[in-house]
Order: structure tokens, then C-alpha cells, then sequence
């Protein structure tokens, strides 16, 4: 379970981008996250990740607790936290297959990885999550000759070899087609429900939030308007998330 | 109802006159020139300038040079093809060397990947290497281990290994920083990050840029040889110091067509990578 407890992230100007964050993703939940640019989704993310230092509250991941954690001891916590962003963020010269495998780094640490070597049962592995993410045919293609679609279900596949408890997706679909778009949400809530994963997701389209959340966070400056199962989140609650905005 | 479209009628051409730059603008550009020509000035007493009516007042020397130039003598071609095929494996020597011990210092001198504590020493150390020439580095060697080829290919080394240092490291700091992040939140370490997700992005660029110093590293070792590191240069000084000029006119087209054909190879091969 991925638990956000009392996170505040306040900048030395005195502007908060969080404001005491409560926030639960259990295990099989796919939790999306909508608000207006500013309104601190990315920084929600960010802050889970510890790439942002909060300056309070606290963030837990299946017992342990993440923020305050610094060094080696950090960066074993963060491997049951894999992050999937806007750009798929591949080695584009690498071969699909290598750029999977590469998720179980975290696990390596030897000379043969250190010279740019991967496991073979690791790379056995990443075939099978590339079959999980319909794209075994393309394992032994460059990364770089993928669609955008192609490209983020391979990062998907990569976030599956690092072997998380929780999957953090930062906009995943901005820069896909609608229906490339739906194959992604699809896909993470399918991951969700039959890997036991706690995903949360940053969206900008509200529609897809409909369709595929569980849960629908809604968040504005920085603090929680509504925490609903996705069938109770009325549009006027979601068009209000974006009011400051359009002002 | 106003149309927002339409426009005005416009003023003939010939009646719009071109703004000119304002007077200190100009005044710059003026004083960068004249900058230039001091500069030239000030070089010419110097740098004996004054002494090219030389090249027509002494053009009997330049005959007999080119007399013998189109007469080439290619008596002993197969110790000169075994002269140059040593030059070029002084340059391969040379280059492998800078780009092995290259690679690491490159990473060290890259301020995206190496702290600024590591950064800055390293790149004065590349700078030193890279600031002092072949020759100088070569009459070092020649020395230190003797006449011969092994001079030659430190002295490459060492001028490379700043040079090399510099170019990888150019190419390091120009990464795109997305892909080393997706590496970066596996929990991958640092070497890690840049086995995976650095240098599979400047390949390309490094192997080009090796393959460039490998044509320079030719050329430059042709002139090592002046000085005792080995290969053809060794054998032109000593022609030329005998006026043999047939002789050298021979040795001189042979290093021409070597330079040529690597050129035409490598930039086949850089075209294939990139």
C-alpha cells in the first residue's frame, strides 16, 4: 500500500505546492490524480519520489517509510517505486529488450552491469513483460525506431521489471492519440488489478478518468478538493479543479 | 461593419526607405576592423612578412623543387608502403590509447555527471595534456624510451587524451537528461546511469570523433618521425636533408593517397554511425 501522510512541500518563498496531502493507493487500485497546471500533481509525484525533498509529512510504501531516507538506503526503498513519465525517457540506441531488462538494475550492482552487461535470466524476464505489454515482436528492434504509444508501453514493461509494489505514471499519455492514449490506461489498469499494484496516475483528460480510475483525485493549489470512486465525482466538482485556472 | 482584414494601401516600394544601423553600431563594426588590421600590423615585422618577394626573387629554388616534385622516384616504393604502414600503426596505437584512458577522464571532466570538486582539476589536467603539441610531447619521449615508434605513440597518447577528454566530454554535458532519469529511478548507481543511459546516447558522436583523430593522428605522425618517433616521417627528413627530391616528391604522394583513402573510409564509416 502506498500511504501519503500530512505531505507538505513549502518553497522558501513561502508558497505551499503541498498542503498537509493525505492520500492511500491500495494494492490493485488504479488512483488518478486531475488538476489544473500548478495545482501540484507533478510535485505530489515528485515529492513520493523523493527527486523533491518535502518539507513535512510523510510517505509510506508497504512499511517503510520513505522521507527521510537519504543515501543507498533511499535508493533500495525507491526500487518498489517505478515511474512512468510523460516521455517514455528510453536509451533510443539501445534495443527495446535491453531498455526493459534495464528496470533491474537496482538489483545489480557488478562488474558486468558496470560495463554495460545485463543478467541473461534478466533479460529472459523482460521478454516476458514485453509479451505482458503486447510488444515481444519488437524486443530486438532500437527503442528509437518505436511510435510514442510503442515507446510508453515499453517504459511500462521497464517500470514491471524493476519489480515495484507501486507505479507512479506522470501524464503518460500527454503526447499519444487517443486511442494510444486508452491502450495505456488499459494497460495500467489491467497491471493494477492482475499484478496487485498500487498505480497512481496524473491525467489531464478527464474522460479517461472516467473510464478507467477506480478512485479520482482532484486536487487544486495544492490541496485535496475530492477523493471519490470514480462514479461518484460529479463534472461540476471536476470543472471547478480547473476554475483558477481559466480566470 | 468594420473588416478587420482589410488594410491600408500600400506605399510604393521605391518610397519606404531602409533604416539605416545608428552611427555607434556602425562606429563597432569600424573599430573591429581596425582591430584586425593593428593585429596583422603588428605581426608583420615579426613573422618576417617582408620576405615574400623571396618566393619570386629566388623562384630558381622553387623550380628545381618542383622539377624534381613531377619526376617522383618510386625506386623503393615497397620501404616507403612499409614506412607508411608503420605511421599509421603509430596512429592507431596512439588513438586506441586516448580513447581507452579518454573514456573515464571525459566522464570526470563532464559537469552533468562528475561533481565540480572532480570536474575542474581534471579539466586542467586534459587542458595541460591537450595544450602542448605532438612534437614537444615526442622530443620528450625520444628521451625518455629512445628513438622509435613507441616515442611516437606516446606522444599521440598524450596530446589525444586531452583532446579526446574534451570532445567526449562536449558531448556528455549535450546529453538529453530523460533517459538517465528512467535509468536514474530503477535504483540503478551512478556508473550505472552512465554505462546505460549516457553513453549509449554519445556513441555515435564518439566513434565519429574517434575516427576523425585517427586522420589527424596519421597526419600528425607522418611529422613525429621528424624528430625520431618513426614511421615515414623519419625517412622524408632524411631525404629531404639529402636533396633527394625525387626521392621525397615519392614519399610525399604516397602519405597524400594514405590520407585520401582514410578519409574516404572514415567518413563512409562516420556516415554509417551517425
Amino acid at each position: 500500500m502506498l500511504s501519503v501522510r500530512n505531505l507538505t512541500l513549502q518553497y522558501p518563498n513561502g508558497k505551499r505546492a503541498l498542503a498537509d496531502f493525505n492520500l492511500e493507493v491500495k494494492p490493485g487500485e488504479l488512483v488518478v490524480v486531475l488538476g489544473g497546471n500548478g495545482s501540484g500533481k507533478t510535485t505530489l509525484l515528485r515529492c513520493i519520489t523523493r527527486t523533491l525533498a518535502p518539507t513535512g509529512g510523510e510517505v509510506w510504501l508497504n512499511g517503510t517509510e520513505l522521507s527521510h531516507l537519504t543515501g543507498d538506503k533511499l535508493r533500495i526503498a525507491r526500487m518498489a517505486l517505478a515511474l512512468v513519465s510523460q516521455h517514455a525517457s528510453l536509451v533510443r540506441r539501445r534495443s527495446v529488450l535491453s531498455n526493459v531488462a534495464a528496470g533491474s538494475l537496482g538489483r545489480h550492482y557488478n562488474m558486468w552491469t558496470a560495463i554495460g552487461g545485463l543478467p541473461s535470466d534478466e533479460l529472459q524476464a523482460a521478454y516476458g513483460y514485453l509479451d505482458e505489454v503486447g510488444l515481444r515482436d519488437l524486443a530486438r528492434q532500437r527503442a528509437g525506431t518505436l511510435s510514442g504509444g510503442q515507446a510508453q508501453r515499453v517504459a511500462i514493461a521497464r517500470a514491471l521489471a524493476q519489480k515495484p509494489k507501486a507505479i507512479l505514471a506522470d501524464e503518460p499519455v500527454a503526447s499519444l492519440d487517443p486511442e494510444a492514449a486508452e491502450d495505456i490506461m488499459r494497460l495500467l489498469r489491467r497491471l493494477a488489478e492482475e499484478e496487485n499494484l498500487a498505480v497512481l496516475c496524473v491525467l489531464h483528460q478527464v474522460e479517461l478518468a472516467y473510464s478507467y480510475a477506480h478512485r479520482v483525485v482532484g486536487i487544486r493549489d495544492g490541496r485535496i478538493e475530492f477523493d471519490l470512486p470514480r462514479a461518484d465525482v460529479s463534472r461540476e466538482a471536476v470543472k471547478r479543479l480547473y476554475i483558477s485556472e481559466a480566470a | 461593419m468594420t473588416d478587420i482584414t482589410a488594410r491600408p494601401p500600400a506605399a510604393p516600394v521605391t518610397e519606404i526607405a531602409v533604416p539605416k544601423h545608428p552611427l555607434p553600431q556602425r562606429a563597432k563594426g569600424w573599430l573591429g576592423w581596425a582591430i584586425v588590421a593593428a593585429v596583422l600590423v603588428w605581426s608583420w615585422g615579426p613573422s618576417e612578412m617582408f620576405r615574400a618577394t623571396a618566393l619570386i626573387s629566388d623562384w630558381r629554388n622553387m623550380a628545381e623543387f618542383g622539377k624534381a616534385f613531377l619526376q617522383p622516384n618510386f625506386h623503393d616504393w615497397d620501404q616507403y608502403i612499409s614506412d607508411m604502414v608503420v605511421t599509421i600503426q603509430i596512429a592507431i596505437w596512439g588513438t586506441a590509447l586516448a580513447v581507452a584512458f579518454g573514456i573515464p577522464f571525459s566522464i570526470l571532466c563532464s559537469s552533468n555527471v562528475a561533481p565540480q570538486w572532480i570536474v575542474q582539476p581534471v579539466r586542467r589536467l586534459m587542458d595541460a595534456c591537450r595544450a602542448i603539441n605532438e612534437i614537444v610531447f615526442a622530443l620528450l619521449f625520444v628521451v625518455a624510451v629512445g628513438l622509435g615508434p613507441f616515442a611516437g605513440v606516446m606522444a599521440l597518447f598524450v596530446h589525444n587524451l586531452g583532446v579526446f577528454a574534451k570532445l567526449f566530454s562536449e558531448a556528455v554535458e549535450a546529453v538529453d537528461p530523460r533517459p538517465v532519469e528512467g535509468i536514474r529511478v530503477t535504483g540503478a548507481i551512478k556508473v550505472q546511469e552512465v554505462v546505460f543511459g549516457v553513453i549509449p546516447q554519445v556513441m555515435p558522436l564518439w566513434s565519429s570523433f574517434t575516427l576523425y583523430r585517427l586522420e589527424t593522428n596519421v597526419r600528425s605522425a607522418t611529422t613525429l618521425g621528424i624528430v625520431g618517433a618513426g614511421g615515414i616521417g623519419q625517412t622524408l627528413y632524411e631525404s629531404i636533408r639529402s636533396f633527394h627530391y625525387a626521392d621525397t616528391a615519392a614519399q610525399i604522394i604516397i602519405v597524400v593517397v594514405t590520407v585520401m583513402l582514410l578519409d574516404l573510409v572514415s567518413a563512409r564509416i562516420r556516415k554509417a554511425l551517425i
